[in-house]
């Protein structure tokens, strides 16, 4: 028990130093780095808490996918580093003052919830699995059935957000000569070839 | 030492402010804003699981798998128009993106 406390103890604290690095690292590169150690951080708590499918989920979906994309972008786009960071301290004391703001509104509020009528406290032990179930067959079971108008749904948004990042970054650039097969295969016989009849010794 | 709801509680409301932080101070770089949300996403999701595992209730865990449906969508179509409005301006500063006066 004492081991699984100081392991949460220990990947929450990762979690939200690399969250801090993704806010102040001066490089967007690091960022990303930062916010893919995050995302393996945050896995790690979902498994030490028993929500081992949402964790590998999370792995693959975000560091497999989706910091891999923002590595890209941030490599492919040529911005000029020290001209993004001007404006950082200037906007400091204000995004400091609401953050911590919305912190303490939310940590207020996780303390009223624990001390109010609806307490958090019959809920500080995980429950005990009545049956014996793994977390992927259980989430399966509710997923496929009860909410899969839901999972087609999800499926739907990604196709949806897979073609619309096509059609938004697809350009065709005037000027390139490009093989058009369809066009080469439709052309009549007549466009390309001529019959013609050559008179001995005449020529054409 | 045993490890409640409160604490991951605490470590995704940390996580969501620090997301909040980061967009008020990276007014500049479009792709750190881009990071922030997802930081704040995945703040949610901390949070939808915990819920869903401290009460028992596997549904939950379905919840965050669509949270993170929507979150890969929407970094993919982000950067997608981050990549256009890059390719046309030469720019991603938060202040030059003004095209539309509003």
């Amino acid at each position: 028990m004492i081991l699984q406390a100081l392991a949460f103890y220990v990947f929450a604290f990762v979690v939200m130093a690399s969250a801090a690095m993704v806010v102040v690292s001066r490089n967007p590169v690091y960022s990303v780095l930062f916010l893919i150690l995050a995302f393996f951080n945050a896995a790690a708590l979902f498994v030490l808490i028993g929500a081992e499918f949402i964790a590998m989920i999370l792995v693959i979906v975000y560091v497999g996918a989706v910091a891999v994309l923002f590595l890209f972008v941030v490599m492919m786009l040529d911005i000029n580093l020290t001209e993004l960071r001007e404006g950082f301290l200037k906007y400091l004391p204000v995004g400091a003052l609401i953050g911590l703001v919305l912190l303490a509104e939310i940590l207020l509020g996780l303390g009223v919830i624990g001390g109010g009528t609806t307490s958090l406290t019959g809920l500080d032990k995980a429950t005990p699995q009545v049956i014996a179930i793994d977390n992927t067959r259980a989430i399966g079971r509710v997923l496929y059935t009860q909410y899969f108008y839901l999972f087609q749904v999800a499926g739907l948004v990604l196709l949806v957000a897979m073609i619309g990042a096509i059609v938004l970054t697809l350009r065709t650039r005037p000027g390139v000569r490009r093989q058009r097969v369809s066009e080469q295969l439709y052309r009549p016989k007549g466009d390309a070839v001529t019959v013609v009849k050559v008179p001995t010794r005449g020529g054409v | 030492m045993v490890i409640g709801l409160g604490h991951y509680l605490f470590v995704a409301a940390v996580l969501f402010t620090l997301g909040i932080l980061g967009i008020f101070l990276n007014r500049k770089n479009v792709i750190v804003i881009l990071m922030c949300v997802e930081l704040m996403l995945l703040a949610v999701n901390i949070n939808l699981v915990a819920f869903s595992v401290f009460q028992g209730n596997v549904v939950g865990q379905v919840f965050a798998m669509l949270v993170l449906t929507v979150a890969a969508a929407e970094a993919a179509i982000g950067l997608a128009i981050l990549v256009v409005y890059f390719r046309n301006r030469g720019t991603i500063e938060v202040e030059d993106i003004n095209a539309m006066k509003g």
